[in-house]
């Protein structure tokens, strides 16, 4: 048995497909086809969940994703867990669990709940007012409390182990929404020729014709008219039908983002199978049909658990062959919610009354009640409702008495009237225009390529809503360059018994402004009336701003129920019309989209491309310990047996002096400038000379922007008179070619040279250190290596183990040294004929660490390390590398300005600490007499700071104010614990004359 | 100083394979490849010279063979810029060293890998990354061009119907192919 309240012989579910789930716990039977909240009612399980502010107990209110009240968390294994589910959405299967929320310690029993009794406290702008001062304590106190207080479910606490997919596509035309609408314009545009999306967020197409039993087209019921309609759809190669698939977000340009839900319904999922898939089409025309929204009424206590939306009521009844009471009573200002009350009735369940607010009721409704036997109570309102974990009766008055009948009832069926939903329209940036005749907001000014049909454009005519989406989507075709349209032709005759006419906006009668009751406006963020009246009285005036203070509509539900309501109460509140109040603006998602979803493919190994050399597996098997730089893995520094990080990288760093060392370079950036123009677009780039350079030598180059401030440094090698090889920073690499790239093609495009990125072409080893030339002696062929032939600072073209390379006489430690560039697939190989040589002399691996060590007792600065965007090469130490002579170059100017050539700027210097064991921490603050008062003046801080082993002292670099004046002297870093005492040295520490380079 | 070590090379995504319903995933072949910019009024000389016209209309290529892996491909990639593949392996800068156009040769041939994709569902897995419109009457068989497939820049040409060729930077490959094979799961 599927629960006590599964009718048989109604709704279309198999009696005989049972499915087993849990709720809070509890086992429960359920049929194939249910959605959660569907199986609950047919179980009579009304109560799902604790409201958000006042814990109140609160049921399934609606049958679809506009669903406020039941939020659960679904949990398929430990790792598998998602809170806010709207059980209305969710379809179980076998062995499917979820759990209530926002309750302790159990659903029927929430301490939480003390909240309701001190509502009075809790009113709008609550927190605002009451958690203002101490302002200190807002961090402290207040603000952990609340959130530890607030929010709905929890989060999961293990990585997702589903995957999550992305889709990029182009669409002709998409359909939002599978309704008689979306499908009749599906059809009619896919007839044509043109590539057609079609999707609904639920997981049969058919929209109202799936419970509306009342329709028949052409002699078929609803139903069988959508399926078939479907099927004509599926059949087709240029329709793309995705179901269980919500359009969340419009955006620019026609951009639909859709969420399609793939294993989310199923109790075994195909292991490969991504969980969800993020669409983003670009669609040439969007027709949406998104359909209504069922109303509420506003009246005290609204929200005990038994109340839903009549339609809602149909549809689980013929749907799902639920009966959500056995004992129901209505109450509507609209004809639709009779429908349900007839269904129900002529299913066999008691209807004790209904209620219509309006006097001036459709006669024939009345009639057919009449004939049911059902007691209707026009002009009258339901002024209160009884019960406390599920409604148990309801008070009926003459509207405007309050003199009232009791009637018992288990549930309770209202009806507002519809609201257009004008979510996906809204946020393509189209304003909603007011219809004061129908009393509603109406997609009529759309700003991009759309259009709304049916009950989402206020079309209430099954026939309107069919023949006006065909229409739509002939012009579509017609607009998309269909020459000779194909006929569609309109159905014949369409009948449906009940309209949807009537509606009431605001608070109903007994919720009035001097009634103080709880009123529901918006139920996900428990706003009742008051509240709304309360942000009028303390000024607010436009609906924003109530929003906001009253934060109803904010909810994840976005008042898909509440919005209309919350404005014609605040209307009323200031007197004025609902259009000059204003409707806010829908924002996407339109329901909560998974972050799994949107980050899709870009998780875990995907998260960001990680990039390793050529020489990488090489580093690993020297036992190298990595580091990150920007996406490139680096060899830090590399441990022998027992070392710690410091021992490996002294040891390196000693070795690289005394013999030689092996280090991977080929995360430099490299740029071959190519062009009979290259030399002179260099001279442009760099604030020194190139035109003087000659071919088969190299020159340290530095590039500043507009401003005169150092933005990348490098080496530039002259292959040939129109040739040049350029390296650049590893963090560099993009932004100097995109820099040379922008000057290019902006202001010098008459030069001719052109720009391509080598970076990956070669890989590079640097070999430096006093064996470095005998090390690779042995390999290369067709260079001379002497350094008469070949000094510090050239390049040659020769081949290396019979591979060709690019040969630079460079160095970057201060020794003799030279960096191979081979082809990038050769470099590994090439590498492991270098280090067997290598190891003959006693040399080592060295990482970038001891790179930074050896660079530093040299004084060469790292870009970005001893420069922070407001150093210029004078400030760097580097003027020689300025060309006085050049007339023009990128910076020129600034360099010029009054402030980069004063006095007294921050200028780099070495430091050495009084005690050399000591050594300073980077980024430490340094002055010139510690006992001054904080503040204290900061002269500069420390851009790097090392051990050296070589030197046997730490070592510094900083920049400080004046500092090339204050050679020798004295300053001071103080720290937390202790101030340190520095000298102001010069930035050499070895080989202060450079011979080692020469050797 | 006659040595007689002989470097070896080593491919990127040496042994690799993926794939999933309806598509193949392997590494290319290597090839050369240069990077090649040419002046509009030299482009017709140069094509010659290389053995395939260079195209001039956007997002389209040549070849000279019957298939990508054979023969002389040029890959139209921006106003001046060329892909310019030889599946043999031939020096292509060799063939436009007597030219006296002022040009830009760049041998990329170690810069660029490949992976290639075969299959009815090729065209989603790329979908899967690549923002561009990649339906038939856009992105036809030969057409080609740089874009991006998640987070890395590649160039996709389409070599055949269901046959897709994409280019990257070596070290995105290990990236590129763990994408392709992620996003050729579940389709």
């Amino acid at each position: 048995m599927s629960g006590l309240y599964r009718i048989a012989g109604k709704g279309r579910l198999t009696p005989a497909k049972t499915v087993a789930f849990s709720f809070d716990g509890k086992s429960y039977t359920g049929l194939e086809g249910d959605t959660l909240a569907s199986a609950l009612l047919a179980n009579g399980v009304v109560l799902t969940a604790r409201s958000f502010k006042y814990h109140r107990p609160r049921g399934t209110m609606t049958e679809g994703s506009e669903e406020p009240n039941s939020m659960v968390g679904v949990r398929r294994d430990t790792a598998r867990q998602q809170p806010n589910v709207r059980a209305t959405m969710q379809e179980i299967y076998d062995g499917f669990q979820a759990v209530s929320q926002n309750r302790w310690p159990s659903l029927s029993f929430d301490i939480g709940s003390i909240n309701s009794l001190l509502s009075p406290l809790f009113v709008a702008g609550f927190y605002y007012k009451t958690f203002m001062w101490p302002r200190v304590a807002w961090e402290k106190i207040y603000e952990p409390k609340i959130r530890a207080a607030a929010g709905l479910g929890l989060s999961p606490t293990e990585q997702d182990p589903d995957h999550y997919a992305n889709k990029f596509a182009y669409a002709d035309v998409v359909v939002v929404g599978g309704g008689p609408a979306g499908l009749s314009a599906a059809l009619a545009a896919a007839k044509q020729g043109v590539s057609v999306v079609v999707c609904d967020e639920n997981a049969e197409f058919g929209g109202a014709l799936l419970y509306e039993n009342d329709v028949e087209i052409d002699g078929k019921s609803g139903y069988d008219w959508a399926k078939d309609i479907e099927a004509q759809l599926a059949a087709m190669d240029n329709v793309t039908i995705l179901p269980r698939t919500t359009a969340f977000g419009y955006y620019a340009h026609n951009m639909i983002g859709l969420c399609e839900r793939i294993t989310d319904h199923l109790a075994v999922p195909d292991a490969d199978s991504p969980r969800e898939r993020l669409w983003q089409i670009r669609a040439k025309k969007v027709i949406i049909a998104q359909g209504a929204i069922e109303r509420h009424l506003v009246f005290a206590n609204n929200d005990r658990p038994g109340i839903m939306m009549a339609s809602a009521a149909r549809s689980y009844l013929n749907k799902y062959g639920v009966a959500v009471g056995s004992k129901i009573g209505v109450y509507t200002a609209c004809d639709s919610a009779y429908a349900a009350a007839f269904d129900l009735k002529e299913a066999g369940v008691d209807i004790p009354v209904i209620v219509d607010s309006r006097t001036d009721v459709d006669p024939a409704l009345l009639e057919r009640a009449r004939e049911l036997g059902l007691t209707v109570q026009t002009g009258h309102s339901v002024i209160d409702t009884t019960g406390k974990l599920r409604i148990s009766g309801i008070k009926v008055a003459k509207n405007g008495q309050m003199a009232n009948t009791k009637y018992d009832v288990d549930a309770l069926l209202i009806s507002g009237g519809w609201t257009p939903s004008l979510h996906l329209y809204s946020q393509s940036r189209a304003k909603p225009v007011w219809d004061g005749d129908v009393k509603r907001f109406l997609p009529e000014n759309p700003v991009q390529d759309q259009v709304s049909v049916g009950a989402c454009a206020g079309t209430d005519d099954l026939s309107d809503v069919i023949s006006d989406a065909q229409s739509a989507a002939l012009a579509a075709a017609k607009s998309l360059g269909v020459k000779k349209p194909k006929k569609i032709s309109s159905p014949k005759k369409v009948t449906s018994h009940y309209g949807h006419a009537g509606d009431h906006i605001g608070s109903s009668h007994g919720a009035g402004a001097d009634d103080a009751v709880k009123a529901f406006v918006d139920y996900q963020h428990d706003v009742v009336a008051n509240d709304i009246r309360l942000a009028v009285r303390e000024g607010m005036r436009s609906i924003e701003h109530v929003k906001r203070f009253t934060t109803t509509g904010m909810a994840t539900d976005q008042g898909k129920t509440s919005n209309l309501h919350g404005l014609a109460i605040a209307a009323d509140g200031l007197g004025k019309e609902i259009p000059q109040v204003g409707l806010t603006t829908f924002r996407s998602p339109f329901t909560p989209v998974s972050f799994g979803t949107i980050v899709n493919h870009g998780a875990g190994d995907l998260f960001d491309p990680v990039r390793r050399t050529p020489m990488h597996d090489w580093a690993v098997a020297q036992g190298a310990v990595f580091e990150d730089v920007g996406q490139w893995k680096r060899g830090w520094y590399f441990p022998q047996a027992g070392e710690d990080m410091r021992a490996s990288v002294n040891r390196e760093c000693k070795t690289v002096r005394e013999s030689a060392g092996v280090f991977d370079a080929s995360t430099l950036g490299k740029i071959e400038v190519v062009g009979p123009d290259a030399a002179k677009f260099l001279d442009i780039i760099y604030t020194n000379a190139w035109s003087t350079l000659k071919v088969g030598r190299c020159r340290y180059g530095i590039m500043t922007h507009e401003d005169g401030f150092i933005f990348d440094d490098g080496v530039v090698g002259r292959l040939a008179e129109d040739r040049f090889h350029v390296t650049t920073t590893t963090g560099g690499a993009a932004g100097v070619l995109n820099h040379m790239e922008d000057y290019l093609q902006t202001e010098f495009p008459e030069l001719d040279v052109w720009l391509t990125s080598v970076s990956e072409q070669w890989g590079v080893i640097a070999v430096q250190g006093p064996k470095a030339r005998d090390i690779i002696a042995p390999l290369v062929e067709g260079i001379d290596l002497s350094t008469e032939s070949m000094p510090h600072m050239s390049v040659r073209e020769g081949t290396i183990c019979g591979v060709p390379t690019r040969l630079f006489r460079m160095s970057f430690t201060g020794e003799m040294g030279y960096e191979i560039n081979v082809p990038a697939d050769y470099a590994q190989s090439v590498l492991e004929a270098v280090w067997t040589n290598a190891q003959k002399y006693g040399a080592c691996a060295y990482g970038t660490e001891a790179m930074h060590v050896l660079r530093a007792e040299k004084g060469y600065i790292i870009v970005g390390q001893e420069t922070d965007g407001s150093i210029t090469p004078h400030d760097a130490g580097l003027s020689w590398a300025v060309s006085k002579k050049k007339t023009d170059f990128v910076g020129i100017r600034g360099l010029m300005r009054d402030d980069l050539i004063a006095e007294g700027r921050k200028q780099l210097v070495g430091l050495k600490t009084k005690d050399p064991k000591i050594v300073l921490e980077e980024g430490a603050q340094i002055v010139a007499d510690p006992n001054q008062p904080i503040p204290m003046k900061m002269l500069g801080h420390v851009t790097s700071s090392y051990w050296s082993e070589n030197c046997g002292h730490s070592i510094a670099l900083a920049i400080v104010e004046g500092g090339r004046s204050k050679m020798g002297d004295a300053l001071y870093v103080p720290m937390l614990d202790r101030t340190i005492e520095v000298e102001v040295v010069d930035t050499v520490f070895v080989d202060q004359d450079g011979g080692r380079l020469n050797g | 100083m006659a040595n007689s070590i002989q470097a070896l090379r080593n491919l990127p995504l040496d042994g690799r394979l993926a794939g999933g319903a309806g598509v193949s995933i392997t590494p290319a072949e290597p090839m050369s490849r240069v990077s090649l910019r040419v002046k509009d009024k030299d482009v017709k000389a140069i094509g010659k010279a290389l053995g395939v016209a260079l195209p001039s209309k956007p997002k389209t290529s040549n070849m000279s063979g019957d298939r990508a892996s054979a023969g002389r491909c040029a890959l139209w990639i921006g106003p001046d810029e060329w892909l310019v593949l030889d599946g043999e392996g031939a020096d292509i800068a060799g063939a436009l060293a007597k030219t006296k156009a002022v040009i830009s040769v760049v041998n990329i041939s170690h810069r660029n890998t490949a992976i290639l994709l075969e299959g009815q569902n090729a065209v989603d897995v790329l979908r899967a990354g690549c923002p561009q419109n990649l339906n038939d009457d856009v992105f036809p068989v030969g057409a080609c061009s740089r874009t991006i497939l998640g987070k890395a820049e590649v160039v996709i040409w389409r070599t055949d119907e269901q046959s897709y060729h994409v280019e990257c930077w070596r070290s995105f490959s290990d990236y590129v192919f763990k994408f392709i094979s992620q996003a050729a799961k579940g389709l």
